[in-house]
This record gives structure tokens, sequence and C-alpha cells, in this order.
């Protein structure tokens, strides 16, 4: 049997998923209640799902939070 | 579903106030404002350059450069909406952010001077496989997979649609550069995948080469 799991993976969609523009609108207070300890993905499950699945949201947000880690 | 702060934002705190005030004051009080920002934004986007310098290819004094570049940018749209800042973060996050898409965005501009012979329409449908994670041992099974994904983005998807998965997801073209070539926002051309993918997926459920209900089955 052919595994199709990674093309699954790339074709499953979450309907949760709010898309770039409020992902990234809200991009500061996401990354602040993670950096705080607080559960962001659990206060905003859209967010979480479109990070998890846009690269270049994914991307920035690791930026942000890096920045903030190490740029307090 | 819109997801954003609801309650009414809390009161600022002390270290985002004092950075308020400084930068609507006048005079030597926002002209030291302005500087320390600016030196804070060019730290973010070098190091955000640093981060992504494995992907990008960009080191040394073109580092540095863009790094300049996009801080310049982050200020200018920092000032400009600084009535905007609600406090619904520290002021330094909200202002970082700006830094890291000014990033973003340079680097998708620099995509195409990297890789000028690059096409968004080109087609190779032989890397599909790569592309998306596959493996392709199974000549056979996957000869059919490929077959049936390019009928389902051939009837299924719209031009639009099919231009943009072609080029994001065939090509691997970074979705910063097709905003770049194309002028859609980051916004709908994601949008116009996740419907791509979608489609993709209900027609192969369909067509018997995928079982319904494995995954999230949305």
């Amino acid at each position: 049997m052919t595994d199709w799991t990674a093309l699954e993976r790339f074709l499953d969609t979450d309907p949760a998923d709010v898309g770039c523009a409020q992902a990234m609108g809200i991009l500061h207070v996401y990354v602040d209640l993670l950096a705080a300890g607080a559960d962001p993905a659990g206060r905003y499950p859209g967010v979480a799902a479109h990070l998890a699945a846009c690269g270049p949201c994914g991307e920035d947000f690791r930026g942000l939070l890096a920045a903030v880690t190490e740029i307090p | 579903m819109v997801e954003g702060p609801k309650e009414l934002a809390p009161p600022l705190d002390a270290a985002s106030a004092d950075w308020i005030s400084a930068l609507t004051s006048t005079g030597p009080a926002r002209e030291a404002g302005l500087a320390r920002l600016h030196e804070l934004l060019v730290r973010v986007a070098a190091g955000e350059l640093r981060r992504r310098e494995a992907s990008s290819g960009i080191t040394g004094p073109e580092l540095d450069d863009l790094a300049h570049q996009a801080a310049a940018d982050a200020m200018l749209a920092i000032i400009a909406k600084l009535d905007s800042f609600r406090g619904e973060s520290r002021f330094t996050t909200w202002a970082y952010r700006f830094a890291v898409l000014e990033v973003s965005a340079k680097l998708g501009r620099h995509y195409w001077r990297r890789h000028p012979a690059s096409s968004l329409d080109a087609e190779d449908w032989d890397r599909l496989p790569d592309r998306l994670g596959t493996d392709p041992g199974e000549h056979a099974a996957h000869g059919e997979m490929i077959t049936a994904i390019r009928r389902a983005v051939d009837q299924e998807l719209t031009a639009r649609q099919r231009r943009l998965f072609v080029a994001v997801v065939l090509n691997g073209i970074p979705l910063d550069a097709v905003v770049i070539q194309t002028g859609m926002t980051r916004n709908a051309i994601y949008k116009a995948i996740f419907d791509a993918r979608r489609k993709i997926r209900a027609f192969l459920i369909a067509n018997g080469y995928l079982e319904e209900g494995k995954l999230g089955s949305r």
C-alpha cells in the first residue's frame, strides 16, 4: 500500500482557520500571551489553526516570538 | 469566524505608556524615543534576517542593508499607525510585528532578484511528489495519483486557483514572492490555495483515490 499521509495532510483544511489577515492582525496579542505563559491557542483557536497551516504566517509568528524573547 | 481581543483594552503597562509618551511628545524627548525605537527595529529586522538566512541566502552587508531598509519602513508604518495602538499587547511587541512583516515583504521582493528565471506559470508535474513530500517508491500508484491530482486541478479549480496552485505548490515559489508578482495580498493567495486544496481533496475522495474520514475530513 502506498502511504498517502503526507498528501492527505497537505490537502486537509481546517474550517476554523481564520486566514492571514486576521491572524496577522492580532499576532502581537497572540505572541505576548504565549511569551507570558498563557494559552493563546485556547483563546484564539482559529489563529492557532492558521499559524499551523500557513507557512509564511507561521514564519512571522516564530520570528516575532524570537524577537520578543531575545530583545525584550 | 472573527477572532480578536473582545474585551476593552487594559490600561497601558508602564513601559508601553513611556513609549507612547515619548513618541507623541515634541522636541528632544520625541527624537530620543524615535532613535531608541529605530535602534530596536534594526536589531529585530537583522535578527529575523539571520534566523531566515538559510532559506534566503542573504548574508553580510546585504543582510545589514536589508535590515536597515526594513527597520526604516517599519518605523514609518508605526508612526503612521500609532493612534491604532490600543495596549492589547506590549508596545514593543506591537512595534516589532511591523519589522518582522517588513522583512517578509522584502524577502518576497528579493526572491525575484535571486531567481529571475522563475516563472509562476511553468508546469513540471514530475516535481509534485517532492513538493508534497510523498514517497515516490510506488511508481505505478504514484503515477495514477499524480494524474488524478492533475485532473482535479484542470477540472475543478478556477483559473485563478489553478495559477496560484501551480506557482506556489508545483513551482515552489514563496507565497510572499507571488504577492510581489501578482499584486494580490498574502491573504487572498492563501485563501485561493486553501479552496484549491479542499476541492482537490473532494475530487480524490469522490473518485476513490482517497478515503473519506482520514485526518480531519473537512
